[in-house]
């Protein structure tokens, strides 16, 4: 059995996880949006990776560990070497979610494209 | 020939802000009235099915803009716009918050800021929208899935009905 207490703690610790695999907060950084454009074009391994950027190769080591958290990125053993790339379901999902508040607004704005056509002809 | 130009939209969630930039065929000052007028905001507010309908508005600084979105089946979502800035025909600003029918808003809100500019006949509109939280932020997002949604299915019915 478990105390409430404990209840408490692990919710809160599921939370924390919940946000850390945010896939949004997760391509907030610069340099995470740097690793997800190269490993679009080819897989890559730790040392490839970290060799492109001027910071540290634990500053690199942290950023692919969160873009693996998310999913944003998988992993590939090919004999001694991991291979990193880049998950399209996922990054898909972006998309979509994007494309679909993107909608709203283009709704809105085809409506205002045609009020301002009618209205231009009235002032005429 | 329609040829609207496309809606450019970024969201940035570090900054909890969502870019949207739009380029209009029309001179400014009419893109002007069209973002500050209620008779011609009614008009295109709403995305298709929902109606947009202004219950009160008073376009100044400090004055507000208390309007629903309706849906088809007649359900009322009610925002309320406070203006806080306006430098006419260039630039305005309004916090806006989701409200019940009495007008008690629903906090936290969002910081709408609408930029005017005209080249060449073209005026484009570049909207800055920061949301105090990101909770807020999913709200509305959650907000314009579902409607995007039904608009898509709508689009579907007219893709549809016109085989």
């Amino acid at each position: 059995m478990q105390s409430g207490g404990c209840n408490y703690l692990a919710t809160r610790y599921l939370h924390i996880m919940e946000t850390r695999r945010d896939v949004f907060w997760a391509i907030a950084d610069p340099t995470r949006r740097a690793i997800l454009l190269l490993l679009a074009s080819q897989a890559m391994t730790p040392n490839a990776l970290a060799e492109e950027f001027s910071s540290s190769r634990q500053a690199v080591s942290k950023h692919i560990q969160i873009l693996t958290e998310c999913e944003l990125v998988k992993h590939e053993q090919k004999g001694r070497e991991i291979y990193y790339h880049v998950n399209p379901k996922k990054i898909d999902e972006i998309d979509k979610w994007v494309g679909k508040f993107k909608k709203v607004f283009e709704a809105q704005f085809a409506q205002l494209d045609d009020v301002l056509r009618t209205l231009k002809k009235q002032r005429r | 020939m329609k040829n609207n130009s496309p809606v450019d939209l970024t969201i940035d969630k570090t900054s909890k802000t969502v870019h949207v930039i739009k380029e209009f065929k029309a001179e400014r000052s009419l893109v002007w009235d069209a973002f500050t007028k209620q008779e011609i905001l009614d008009k295109w507010w709403a995305p298709k099915p929902y109606v947009s309908k202004t219950k009160a508005m008073d376009f100044k600084v400090g004055g507000r803009r208390f309007y629903a979105m309706v849906s088809p089946e007649g359900q009322e979502t009610w925002q309320v716009q406070q203006y806080t800035s306006i430098t006419p025909k260039t630039n305005f600003k309004y916090f806006s918050a989701f409200a019940d029918k009495d007008e008690t808003l629903q906090l936290p809100g969002s910081n709408w800021d609408l930029t005017f500019t005209e080249h060449n006949g073209i005026t484009k509109v570049s909207i800055a929208i920061t949301n105090d939280s990101l909770e807020r932020l999913e709200k509305m997002i959650e907000m314009g899935f579902k409607e995007g949604f039904t608009m898509t299915l709508n689009s579907l019915d007219d893709m549809l009905e016109s085989r």
